[in-house]
């Protein structure tokens, strides 16, 4: 073997079999855990043909399940990305009591189990709940309704834009504001020209998982759907309702549907991951760097 | 923020059980085409889910008019809590139970174990496909029509504690659910036989194919019944009594019995069993009652913790 190539490969002191199935193993398991049920989502989905495939998803009650999902997504994102800024603004820009408290409370529905957190809403909103006799002489109904979902939804969801920002934030410091603020900024402008173009790219990618999240969301929004169909069951409600009635062709072809929503959203992650190695600006590529690390 | 179903009393949501969609689509098909005709546009919703998880919703506050489900205690529980009347087996003709339904077996295509009646399925080295009755409805009926076939026959309680004893011994194991039960024995292809509600043979046939399994009419078994009550809380809001009354008993007309009986569900008019007597071959039927009193104790004696089942069956030491 020529020199230069074993020169080059002595941070690697690995043999080569070993290598070989190290890398086996990983594609082995990538291949067996994520693309095999992937492509098996499918060829389930094509079972019956295309125009079965088709059918399912052009179906009325399909159709009305993909416009809730991709209404609660739209309604909850945008929603959770005010609330992750202030929250990740409030937390690392600021000195205030009960701070640790409050980072606490923001990564609390990744502990809770989101089963648990529909009942929440049902015991607070549900007819025999907290609120629920109040509600009930208003004709308000919460649960088993629009409200229920979106409030289920938000609920889970909201912590992922704060978690993308808050260690970035914490990493870059106050610093750029200060001195934003000692050239006499005042807090928009700081926002606007300091901070946002800082997070704007963990902003897109939390953004992106909790949008992600919001659309394939099961457990918490099984428990206030009640389940009407037409109305109020949500994409993946339906998949289950689909497969329970041995429809198992027509229940894979939304599965695909949300496979295929979820492979959208890592392809707009990919790219944007593509557009931050590349900083075109170059007062902005300092604090780009901090995110790639 | 009112953004459920009802905007006046021209609809109504019908919250029901599993596998129950494609009855009801006809049906409300049929129920919207008749008041067309004299003059009322309406139109139906359908909820559907497991049937004690759909009574649990109601009672929580999911705006039904009407509840269509497949066991009786999960109405008693809406009763209990004022939902729906305290009489509602006296609202409606037969006990408010417009159909009915029955356990049988599907054996694999051409019976190869000769599997003929109950008695068959605590053979040994017979695999006995079953829902676990702790997490599911169609487990309960299955275990009690069991149980029930050998008091019919005249057996005493120790005798149907033997045989259901035996039987359970010939589960590999236990399914969650009537999906997950029909999963197992068709696209696993575990088991020799599978015991199932009447009414799935079809659905089976639809989804799998006809002709891979037979479904056997053992000598007798249990009646299932699939009750329906008007929903109190909901109709008194809306207006909608008395559209929610006629829906219902548009169960119990020839038409709506002639499409129950084309879904696989029993009719409780003789006239419409005869004519799809090929469906629905004669059996001898007992009904919970009969053997258990009722089916809150029935639960209670057999399903609770601690109870009969408990004690039979320990999960993982099948044999």
């Amino acid at each position: 073997m020529p020199a230069h190539p074993r020169h080059r490969r002595v941070a690697t002191t690995e043999p080569a079999w070993l290598r070989r199935l190290l890398i086996g193993l990983a594609i082995g398991f990538v291949g067996l855990v994520l693309v095999l049920p992937l492509v098996a989502v499918f060829t389930e989905a094509l079972r019956k043909g295309i125009d079965a495939y088709w059918a399912a998803l052009v179906e009325p009650e399909a159709r009305a399940a993909l416009w809730l999902t991709l209404g609660v997504a739209l309604f909850c994102v945008p929603l959770n990305l005010i609330f992750g800024i202030a929250a990740a603004w409030a937390v690392t820009k600021h000195e205030f009591p009960g701070k640790a408290a409050l980072i606490t409370l923001i990564e609390l529905p990744f502990s809770v189990s989101p089963v648990v957190a529909g009942l929440i809403y049902v015991l607070v909103f549900g007819a025999q709940g907290l609120l629920g006799p109040w509600l009930v002489a208003r004709d308000v109904q919460i649960v088993f309704a629009l409200p229920g979902i979106v409030l289920v939804t938000l609920f889970v969801t909201s912590p992922f834009i704060a978690r993308e920002l808050i260690p970035l934030m914490q990493a870059q410091g106050t610093e750029e504001e200060q001195a934003a603020l000692t050239l006499g900024a005042n807090g928009w402008q700081i926002f606007w020209r300091v901070t946002l173009p800082n997070i704007r790219w963990a902003l897109l990618y939390g953004a992106i998982l909790c949008n992600a999240r919001a659309m394939g969301e099961f457990g918490a929004v099984s428990v206030v759907s009640g389940h009407i169909r037409g109305q109020t069951n949500t994409l993946p409600l339906h998949v289950e309702l689909l497969y329970n009635e041995y429809q198992s062709a027509a229940a894979f072809a939304v599965a695909s549907l949300l496979a295929l929503l979820a492979l959208f959203t890592l392809i707009v992650k990919h790219l944007a991951e593509r557009l931050q190695v590349r900083p075109r600006a170059p007062a902005t590529a300092p604090n780009i760097g901090g995110i790639a690390a | 923020m009112r953004l459920a179903a009802q905007s006046g009393p021209d609809s109504l949501l019908n919250v029901s059980y599993d596998v129950s969609r494609e009855f009801f689509r006809d049906l409300n098909a049929a129920f919207v085409t008749r008041e067309r005709s004299a003059g009322r546009m309406l139109r139906i919703e359908q909820s559907h889910g497991g049937s004690s998880a759909q009574a649990r919703a109601v009672a929580d506050g999911l705006a039904a008019d009407v509840v269509t489900f497949n066991t009786t205690t999960d109405v008693d529980f809406l009763a209990e809590r004022g939902v729906v009347a305290r009489d509602w087996r006296q609202r409606f003709p037969l006990g408010a139970v417009p159909t009915t339904s029955t356990m049988l077996f599907l054996v694999r295509r051409g019976n190869p174990r000769g599997i003929r009646d109950w008695a068959d399925l605590a053979k040994p080295g017979v695999q006995v496909i079953v829902v676990n009755p702790k997490t599911g409805g169609n487990g309960r009926m299955a275990y009690l029509a069991a149980w029930g076939a050998v008091r019919d026959r005249g057996g005493s309680d120790a005798d149907a504690l033997d045989f259901v004893t035996r039987l359970y011994r010939n589960v590999p194991v236990l399914a969650r659910g009537g999906r997950d039960a029909t999963g197992a024995f068709l696209q696993r292809n575990i088991g020799d036989v599978l015991i199932t509600f009447e009414c799935e043979v079809i659905s089976v046939d639809r989804e799998f194919g006809s002709g891979r399994v037979d479904a056997i009419h053992p000598s007798a078994s249990l009646l299932t019944e699939n009750p329906v009550a008007v929903v109190e809380r909901t109709v008194a809001r809306r207006g909608s009594a008395e559209l929610a009354r006629s829906y219902l008993n548009f169960l119990y007309t020839p038409e709506g019995q002639e499409i129950a009986a084309r879904h696989g569900i029993r009719p409780r008019s003789e006239a419409v069993l005869r004519r799809y007597a090929n469906v629905f071959r004669p059996l001898k039927l007992f009904t919970v009652e009969q053997h258990f009193g009722s089916l809150a104790e029935a639960q209670r004696v057999h399903f609770n913790d601690g109870g009969t089942f408990d004690r039979i069956y320990t999960p993982g030491k099948p044999a």
